[in-house]
């Protein structure tokens, strides 16, 4: 995975100072937060069905080896192939071989992060294959040679101007004249160009929302229909899915679809959702004639038992992400990884070491919104906390902040000095949020209030209150 | 592929029978297997027949289906014909070779023709039939196969499905019940589609548009 997380701050600016970006990044609290909540308000059981959903997932992960295995049996029963890789090289060595096996030069792609992981794409175009993401949002960020900004909605930092010059510029077949003005237009061209490319594709990718143990069916939950037309019109459905997608059975899996496409979108379903249970049979009419599941560790196994384990719970609805303030600040490129946002925070550092993310952690406020929402109940900020913790052991702050911590232990060490310097720096500061209680600038920290206000000190420490209300409370006896 | 194989098993192996033996662990999946415990089943959908249809036809209004009710098959093909003349679509339409469907009686309505078999991606106007629908979300579950091929789920720019009304079930949980099952077990279609609303995409500044990759528009016709 390639990751530029280390320039968080650098990343922070430029997407603050980026006003198309920021444009974009108004429609990700419209678009999620309100539908999110009016979504779960309307289902009498949605709380219930979140403790359940931990539920499923930690018995799931508790027993991960032997439904892995199970499913493995499932699916091989019905005719499909399972592979397994334990590295992202591994899973993209697996995937371009069955591309190479069936002479494949074009593949079609359903929404996948698995895929955006392994980084399938640059690998299959530096063996000549190429591939077409087919998602609407996929297929705009393609055009554009850019990443997902959103494990949901990919081109979510784009605006519609943005995308009218890309489809200008690479759609030279269609009358540069054209009146593009509505998105309804803009979509219908996407549909058209992408129609074809359906039928001759070689080989259909997607990702999977879950494996289900019982039936060995890999699930696909969408909303435009790409990912089915993906898999059912390739000759080759290849499916690309992490360990922990697996659940026990389609009971199961009902379970979480019901707070899946409410914590997403708001949606009570998505529009399709789909099981598909090895490849096309003696009497169907349609469907591939080879079905493979790719199933990728990279790292997960280590998870298990360790602190970060209850991350594998994660169904990557988007929720946390959707409520995150940092995230509707700086938007998802900033943070350098495919995975933004908190489960970004807690999972890229898992994924990929603490010394190449460990800054993500830091990009939160702690405000607690993730955990809130979160359908499956992960504790984002405990562990946004432990990687902050192991980034501190290892030494891997930056000096600015280590010294910081430094001098703050010293103080606190020392009561009397630290009381003494707080009922200086008390009162100056609230003096300097004059009559709006807010500071809007402040020496050595104007990077800091640039983009927001530190609201001011009421004037006094905490010591010289408690000191007063008991003084108080000794004058009312 | 073995060895990956066994690494990744076997790291969680090391891991997790720490917690419990295996012989333990093994009992436990087996027994969740066998019995599939039901979870939470939401209460609006536990209600009589018609008040599920109610239901289903209020929820999947709300995505922006187009649901009507007929009193029996025979009644499909006027239905059909009057959809395609206000839509001002060709009288084509492509089905598969469901036997429910053929109950409509179509040769007494000439000018509609009909072909049989998967879609080239060239039929605006696609025929299928549904297992079963689900009321809590509007839901139809379509099975693939020579049937109800599921290409035309997804090519054709109008979908209408035809679904019986007995057959529309509270809850995702029943909705499996009418698939065919062996010793207990379902036999899973080559592919089940979950269908709620015709296809769209919000991936243009988060408006929805209708009509992204799979049908336009989706119309359900509930029999009887």
């Amino acid at each position: 995975m390639e990751l530029t997380s280390h320039n968080l701050k650098a990343n922070a600016k430029v997407a603050l100072d980026d006003k198309q970006l920021q444009r974009a990044l108004g429609n990700v609290p419209k678009g999620f937060i309100d539908k999110r909540a009016k979504a779960a308000a309307g289902l009498d059981e949605f709380e219930a069905l979140r403790d359940k959903g931990r539920e499923i997932k930690d018995h799931s992960l508790a027993h991960l080896d032997l439904y892995l295995a199970e499913y493995e049996k499932k699916v091989i029963a019905n005719g499909g192939h399972v592979h397994w890789a334990k590295t992202a090289e591994d899973a993209r060595r697996i995937a371009l071989e069955i591309c190479q096996k069936h002479d494949a030069k074009t593949v079609t792609k359903g929404k996948s992060m698995i895929t955006e992981e392994v980084e399938l794409n640059d690998h299959l175009i530096a063996n000549g294959i190429e591939p077409v993401e087919t998602d609407l949002g996929e297929y705009i960020i393609q055009l554009r040679n850019e990443k997902p900004s959103h494990i949901i909605a990919p081109a979510i930092h784009l605006n519609q101007n943005q995308i009218e010059d890309d489809f200008r510029r690479v759609h030279t077949h269609l009358d540069k004249d054209r009146d593009m003005s509505e998105p309804e237009t803009l979509l219908a061209e996407a549909r058209a160009v992408l129609r074809q490319r359906y039928f001759d594709a070689d080989i259909g990718f997607t990702g999977a929302n879950f494996l289900v143990a019982e039936t060995g069916s890999s699930v696909i939950v969408t909303n435009e229909g790409n990912g089915d037309l993906t898999q059912t019109l390739g000759k080759v459905h290849v499916v690309m899915a992490s360990i922990e997608k697996i659940v026990p059975t389609l009971a199961d899996c009902s379970q979480i679809l019901r707070i899946l496409a409410r914590s997403a979108t708001g949606q009570e379903m998505s529009v399709y959702t789909t099981f598909s249970t090895g490849p096309k049979r003696e009497e169907d009419p349609d469907g591939p004639e080879e079905y493979h599941v790719i199933l990728l560790d990279n790292g997960r196994s280590d998870m298990l038992g360790t602190e970060f384990e209850e991350m594998l719970r994660c169904i990557r609805c988007g929720a946390c992400i959707n409520h995150c303030p940092v995230y509707h600040s700086i938007g998802g490129h900033a943070y350098g990884s495919i995975y933004p946002g908190p489960m970004g925070a807690v999972l890229t550092p898992s994924l990929a070491g603490v010394d190449k993310a460990g800054t993500l952690p830091n990009a939160s406020t702690f405000c607690g919104r993730c955990e809130s929402v979160c359908p499956m109940r992960i504790p984002l900020p405990k562990m946004m906390r432990h990687w902050r913790e192991k980034e501190y052991e290892q030494h891997l702050q930056p000096r600015a902040a280590r010294y910081g911590l430094a001098a703050w232990a010293f103080l606190a060490r020392r009561p009397k000095l630290y009381r003494v310097l707080m009922s200086v720096a008390m009162p100056v500061l609230s003096l300097l949020g004059g009559t709006s209680k807010r500071i809007s600038s402040l020496p050595f920290a104007s990077g800091w209030t640039r983009h927001r206000e530190l609201p001011a000190p009421e004037g006094r420490t905490f010591i010289q209150s408690w000191a007063q209300r008991e003084a108080l409370k000794q004058e009312a006896k | 592929m073995s060895s990956a194989r066994n690494d990744i098993l076997g790291d969680i192996r090391n891991t997790l029978s720490k917690r419990a033996s295996d012989k333990e662990r093994a009992d436990i999946v087996a027994k969740r297997l066998s019995e599939k415990p039901l979870g939470i089943i939401p209460k609006r959908g536990q209600v009589n027949l018609e008040d599920r249809i109610k239901l289903f036809t209020e929820m999947a209004t709300k995505v922006h289906t187009n649901v009507v009710r007929v009193k029996k098959y025979e009644d499909i093909p006027a239905d059909i014909s009057n959809y395609l003349r206000e839509h001002n679509l060709p009288s084509s339409i492509k089905t598969g070779h469901d036997k429910r469907l053929s109950k409509a009686k179509w040769a007494s309505h000439k000018n509609l023709t009909i072909t049989k078999g998967a879609s080239d991606g060239n039929d605006l106007v696609g025929v299928s039939h549904a297992t079963t629908g689900i009321a809590e979300t509007g839901t139809l579950l379509m099975e693939s196969g020579q049937a109800n091929p599921t290409t035309i789920n997804f090519l054709a720019d109008h979908h209408i499905v035809v679904i019986s009304a007995k057959d529309i079930k509270g809850d995702m949980e029943a909705s499996w019940s009418k698939l065919d099952s062996k010793d207990g077990e379902i036999v899973m279609p080559r592919v089940v589609n979950f269908i709620t609303g015709p296809s769209r995409s919000g991936d243009i500044e988060q408006k929805l548009l209708l009509g992204a990759h799979g049908p336009r528009a989706l119309r359900i016709i509930i029999v009887g």
